[in-house]
């Protein structure tokens, strides 16, 4: 065995038992924070559709509401515009 | 006009009449089996985003036709047709994320769908921001960023089919079985009848404008 290789297994030893006693405690802790269900038991859902269907349909009603009444008050507005210059225009003339 | 005066009612009553039974009619759709309950979010999101599509189709073809001809009504149609390719955008991606929560277990991600969608849904917004404030000649730059828009609407419809992604794939609707193709038929009628009225009146408001201008000018005249 050459020097190298002696100095090689004198790092890579410990550096290898290192890792390993960092993850046997890394999985020490990960017992710890996650919990198995026990057999038997069954989970139940954690997120209900019911409140994220009922505001998608919400949000399309209220927007289809909200533009139509916006677009029916801009095309008002608009046109009595429209019907005021008409006049002005035809007194203009006269 | 007079036509679309009768036409509109009409059209804005089947549409009211339609939202209104649409509740019932997705009653009827079974559940899906793995997404249950939350799935049927999408017989709304497909109305609106088939709308969207729809809109800006009409957006390009009426922008094209402004470019090449100056037509000023492909140049009101092209905007109405925008305004309400980002009303419907905006359902989308409201309603999408809502589903995807569920679904997935997380509210967006960066899928060539979502992400195509939201990148054309943006260049709507830019038209409509460049009418508002781009001031005289904007229609052109606009009509430009329309075509644009148009372009990207294949792209976004064949993405699920291009690349591999969490969103479901084109065939979800031919392969629908019928107790869930029928409201989602139903709705999507219920969306583009919907969308033949508002394109019809926001047409008439960009009409009246356009002669409000004229009218200012031969005043001043």
């Amino acid at each position: 065995m050459t020097r190298l290789q002696r100095w090689i297994i004198r790092v890579t030893l410990p550096a290898v038992a290192l890792v390993f006693s960092a993850l046997g405690v890394l999985a020490q802790q990960g017992d710890k924070g996650f919990v198995p269900l026990p057999p038997g038991q069954s989970l139940q859902e954690q997120l209900p559709a019911t409140p994220l269907v009922f505001t998608a349909y919400a949000f399309v009603w209220v927007a289809l509401l909200v533009y139509v009444f916006i677009l029916f008050s801009r095309l008002k507005k608009v046109e009595r515009e429209l019907a005021d210059l008409r006049s002005k225009t035809r007194a203009s003339r006269a | 006009m007079t036509s679309h005066s009768r036409l509109v009612p009409l059209l804005l009553g089947v549409a009211v009449v339609m939202f209104a039974a649409a509740p019932f009619v997705i009653d009827t759709a079974p559940y899906e089996s793995s997404m249950g309950l939350v799935q049927r979010i999408f017989y709304f999101h497909l109305g609106a985003a088939m709308t969207m599509l729809t809109s800006g189709l009409v957006c390009g073809i009426a922008s094209a036709r402004y470019l090449a001809k100056r037509s000023a009504s492909a140049d009101h149609l092209a905007y109405a047709a925008v305004e309400l390719a980002v009303l419907f955008g905006t359902m989308v991606l409201v309603t999408g994320p809502l589903w995807a929560r569920k679904a997935w277990g997380v509210w967006w991600d960066w899928e060539p769908r979502l992400t195509s969608t939201l990148v054309m849904y943006m260049l709507f917004v830019a038209y409509l921001l460049l009418r508002r404030f781009g001031g005289a000649g904007s229609e052109v730059l606009s009509a430009a960023i329309g075509l644009f828009g148009m372009a990207l609407v294949p792209f976004v419809y064949i993405s699920v089919n291009l690349w591999r992604t969490l969103h479901p794939k084109t065939s979800v609707l031919p392969t629908l079985p019928k107790p869930m193709l029928v409201p989602a038929l139903f709705c999507l009628a219920a969306f583009l009848i919907l969308y033949w009225a508002l394109l019809l009146i926001r047409m008439r408001m960009e009409a009246a404008r356009a002669e409000i201008d004229a009218a200012y000018l031969s005043l001043e005249d």
